[in-house]
C-alpha cells in the first residue's frame, strides 16, 4: 500500500445518502479474480443516465467523491473500494460510513473522510458555486480544505487508519510481530473447538 | 518500520491481562465473546482478535490468496478454514459444464487455492457443499462463545448461535489466512429487545424487518446488536438466523443471540459438535454466555411484538417497508426534505404510486431460498402454505435450497413433490437470484416476492424491483400471484408450522 498524506484535486458530489455497494460495483463485476480493472464498473446502473454526475467532464478529472451518509452499506465487497480507486478516486467524503466499507477503504489506501453533515453541506455549497474548485483532503491534519473559498472541514479518521495511510503500512507485516502473542493464544484454546477437516454427515 | 503512532485505546485498556481467562469476563455476551478473543490489546494499535472459523468461497477470495502468495506468506491455520462454492454456481445442472468462463474461472482457483494450502473445500457436487451460512451452522463448524468471519456481509448470521460472526473484505481475509487475526477496534454494545409474543402470522423476517424499518439503515453502525427479548426466545434456530442474518442491513457490525437449550439441542450430535466429554465441558462453558442482569448497554431499543406485522418492503432499502395490510407511502409523509427525496426516487425504481394498497401489487417472479431464508423450516414453512395449491398463472416461481444437504433433507420430506406440483422450479443450492451473480436474475423491471435479504436497485438484475418477504408470504403471493398472506388464499388455515418461518 501507498502512503497517503493528501489528497488534492476536484471533487465530485453525488448527492445521495445509503449508497449501497452494489450500486458502486453491480455483482456481474465480482467474477474478476484480479484488483485491477473496475473502474469501467463504477455505478455502472446510473452511468448509463447521460446527466448522471459520473458522466461529466470534470468527474473524469475529479480524485474526491463527495456523498450522502451511510456511504458503502451493504455487501462486504472491497471491488467497491478497488473501483473507485481504479476510477481515479483516493477520498470519498460523507458524513458516515457503513463499516464494512470503511475497513476495506483503510486496508486499501482509500481515504474516508468522515465530517459533520452541516460541515459536508458546506462543501457541497461552495463546489455548487464553483465546481472546478482545487479541494484539499488533508490525512496528516484531518481536515478538508477550499481555500478559495475560505473554507476548512475537520473530518474524523480513527488514529491507527490515520497512521497506516500516512505510512503506507501493510497491516500483517505489522501484525505479525505479534506472531509469539498468537501462538501462545492457540496454546491456550480449549480442546473442543472444531477443525475443519473431512468430517462430513454420516449418511446424505 | 513507522514511529510509533499515539493511539489511544479507549475501550480495551485492562482486557489484556485477561485474555484466554474466561471465568474473568463479565458484562454483556459480546464482551465475554471478546475478550476471551483477545490476542494482543497494545497502546499503539486496534486490539488483535483470534479467529476461531474462517469461512471461504470462491468470489472474495482469489486476489486474497494472490497477495498471500506475493508476499511468500501460508494460510496460519488451514484446520481452521472452510471453503465452499456459493455465489457464482448454477442452480440447474450443477454437475454439468460451467457455461459462464469467469465463474468457472473463480471455482477453479479456489480449488487451485484451497488444494494448494491445505483448506477443506465443499466443491459443487459435495454433499456439504451449499451457501456459506447454511453450511457452517450444518456442519456443527459453528458454535457459541466462536469468532467467526467471511468475506462476506451476511456472515452475521453466526451470531444465533452466541458467537461474534462477521463480514470482511479481501485485505482482510488475506490478513486471516496469513495469521488467524484480525484487528478490529472493538465495537459498541446494543440491545435490541423484543417483547411479548410475535402475533399469528408474523415471522422471523417479519421481526427483523420492523428491527430494520425502528433503527434505520444505519441504526446499528460501529455496533453489535444484541437480540433479547421473549419474542427472539420463541425463536427456532433457522428464526434466529434470519434475525441475525440481516443485521448488517441495519449497519451492524453483527448480531447476537445467546445461546440457550435451543441452540444445544441444535448443535447435539452435527459432525462438528463435541462429543462426549468434551461435549459436557462444552456446555458448562456455553452456558456463561449470556449478558449479566446488571450489565448496560451502550444503547438499547424495545419493541413490542404485538405491534409486528407480516411485511414488505416497498422501497430500494430494506428499511423501507410496510404490513401487508397497508399501502405504499407517499413521499410527502416523511419527515425530512432529503427522506422525500429519497422515498420518491425509490418509488421512482420501483414502478409503484402512493396510497396503492399492497395486495393490490403484481408479482411477476417469487424466489424462495438464500443464506436469510434458504433452510429445511423456510422450506417447510412455504411448503406448508403450498400444499394442495397451484402458482398463480404467468408467476415465475423458484425455490433454490440453501444447501446441497437441504435440498436432500427436503426431499427426504417430499417437499420438493409440494413445491413442483405448485408449479415452482426445484433448484440445486446456491446465492442464487439473491445477488444474480449466477444468471439467476430479474428482466428490467420485473417485479419479484423475494426471500432475500436487499431490495437495492438493479440487486437481483440490472432494473429489476425486489420486494423482500418471508418465505409464507412468498408461497402465498406466489399462488394469488399479488403480495399476500396465507390467511387470504381460498380455504386457508394458519398452523403453526407456516406461522413460524
Amino acid at each position: 500500500m501507498r502512503a497517503v498524506r493528501k489528497v488534492e484535486g476536484r471533487a465530485v458530489v453525488l448527492d445521495r445518502r445509503d449508497v449501497d455497494t452494489d450500486q458502486i460495483i453491480p455483482a456481474a463485476w465480482l467474477k474478476r479474480v484480479e484488483r485491477t480493472g473496475f473502474g469501467a464498473g463504477l455505478f455502472e446502473a446510473w452511468r448509463a443516465d447521460p446527466g448522471f454526475v459520473l458522466n461529466t467532464p470534470a468527474a473524469a478529472e475529479a480524485t474526491i467523491l463527495i456523498a450522502g451518509a451511510n456511504f458503502g452499506c451493504g455487501s462486504s465487497r472491497e471491488h467497491a473500494v478497488w473501483a473507485l480507486q481504479d476510477f481515479g478516486f483516493a477520498a470519498v467524503i460523507a458524513p458516515s460510513f457503513a463499516d464494512i466499507f470503511r475497513g476495506n477503504s483503510i486496508g486499501a489506501g482509500l481515504v474516508t473522510a468522515q465530517a459533520a453533515e452541516d460541515g459536508v453541506a458546506t462543501l457541497i455549497a461552495a463546489l455548487a458555486r464553483c465546481p472546478e474548485a482545487e479541494v484539499v483532503v488533508d490525512v496528516a491534519d484531518r481536515a478538508i480544505g477550499i481555500a478559495s473559498a475560505g473554507l476548512r472541514v475537520p473530518f474524523e479518521l480513527p488514529d491507527y487508519a490515520r497512521w497506516r495511510l500516512l505510512e503506507g503500512l501493510d497491516d500483517i507485516g505489522v501484525t505479525l510481530r505479534h506472531a509469539d502473542a498468537i501462538a501462545e493464544f492457540e496454546r491456550r484454546r480449549p480442546g473442543w473447538l472444531p477443525a475443519s477437516g473431512p468430517r462430513a454427515h454420516a449418511t446424505t | 518500520m513507522a514511529a510509533t503512532p499515539s493511539f489511544t485505546n479507549k475501550h480495551t485498556g485492562e482486557m489484556e491481562k485477561s485474555v484466554g481467562d474466561a471465568a474473568a469476563a463479565s458484562g454483556r455476551l459480546f464482551d465475554k465473546v471478546w475478550q476471551r478473543h483477545l490476542v494482543a490489546s497494545p497502546d499503539d494499535e486496534p486490539p488483535l482478535i483470534y479467529i476461531d472459523l474462517h469461512l471461504v468461497h470462491e468470489v472474495t477470495s482469489p486476489q486474497a490468496f494472490e497477495g498471500l502468495e506475493l508476499a511468500g506468506r501460508t494460510v496460519r491455520r488451514p484446520d481452521l478454514t472452510v471453503a465452499t462454492m456459493d455465489h457464482d454456481v448454477p442452480t440447474i445442472n450443477p454437475l454439468g459444464p460451467i457455461t459462464d468462463p469467469l465463474a468457472a474461472e473463480q471455482m477453479a482457483r479456489l480449488r487451485k487455492n484451497c488444494e494448494a494450502h491445505g483448506v477443506t473445500l465443499y466443491p459443487l457436487g459435495s454433499a456439504e457443499q451449499g451457501v456459506v451460512h447454511v453450511i457452517g451452522p450444518q456442519l456443527g463448524l459453528t458454535q457459541p462463545g466462536m469468532t467467526v468471519v467471511c468475506g462476506d456481509s451476511h456472515t452475521s448470521t453466526h451470531g444465533a448461535f452466541g458467537a461474534l460472526a462477521f463480514g470482511i473484505g479481501t485485505t482482510e481475509v488475506e490478513h486471516v489466512l496469513a495469521t488467524q487475526t484480525l484487528r478490529q477496534v472493538k465495537p459498541q454494545a446494543m440491545a435490541v429487545t423484543v417483547d411479548g409474543e410475535l402475533p399469528a402470522g408474523v415471522t422471523a423476517k417479519d421481526l427483523v424487518l420492523g428491527i430494520i424499518a425502528a433503527i434505520g439503515t444505519g441504526g446499528g453502525t460501529g455496533s453489535v446488536i444484541e437480540y433479547r427479548g421473549a419474542a427472539v426466545r420463541s425463536l427456532d434456530m433457522a428464526g434466529r438466523m434470519t434475525v441475525c442474518n440481516m443485521s448488517i442491513e441495519a449497519g451492524a457490525r453483527a448480531g447476537m443471540i445467546a445461546p440457550d437449550d435451543v441452540t444445544f439441542a441444535f448443535l447435539e450430535g452435527r459432525p462438528h459438535s463435541p462429543e462426549g466429554a468434551d461435549w459436557e465441558r462444552a456446555l458448562d462453558d456455553w452456558r456463561s454466555l449470556v449478558t449479566d442482569d446488571d450489565a448496560a448497554f451502550d444503547r438499547e431499543v424495545r419493541i413490542d411484538a404485538a405491534t409486528l406485522r407480516p411485511v414488505v418492503t416497498w422501497g430500494t432499502t430494506p428499511a423501507q417497508s410496510v404490513s401487508i395490510d397497508g399501502a405504499v407511502p407517499d413521499p410527502a409523509s416523511f419527515g425530512t426534505a432529503a427522506q422525500q427525496q429519497a422515498a420518491q426516487r425509490a418509488l421512482d425504481y420501483m414502478g409503484l404510486t402512493p396510497g396503492t394498497a399492497v395486495r393490490d401489487i403484481a408479482v411477476d417472479t417469487v424466489f424462495i431460498g438464500s443464506c436469510t431464508n434458504g433452510r429445511l423450516a423456510d422450506l417447510r414453512a412455504a411448503a406448508g402454505v403450498l400444499e394442495g395449491r397451484r402458482v398463480s398463472p404467468g408467476v415465475r416461481a423458484i425455490v433454490v435450497p440453501g444447501s446441497a444437504r437441504v435440498k436432500a433433507e427436503a426431499e427426504a420430506e417430499g417437499l420438493d413433490a409440494v413445491f413442483t406440483a405448485a408449479g415452482f422450479e426445484w433448484r440445486s443450492a446456491g446465492c442464487s437470484m439473491c445477488l444474480g451473480m449466477n444468471g439467476d436474475i430479474l428482466a428490467p423491471r420485473e417485479r419479484s416476492a423475494s426471500t432475500s435479504n436487499r431490495n437495492f436497485e438493479g440487486r437481483q438484475g440490472p432494473g429489476g424491483r425486489t420486494h423482500l418477504v418471508s418465505p409464507a408470504m412468498a408461497a402465498a403471493t406466489a399462488v394469488a400471484g399479488h403480495f399476500a398472506v396465507p390467511g387470504d388464499l381460498e380455504g386457508s388455515r394458519l398452523d403453526a408450522r407456516s406461522a413460524k418461518g
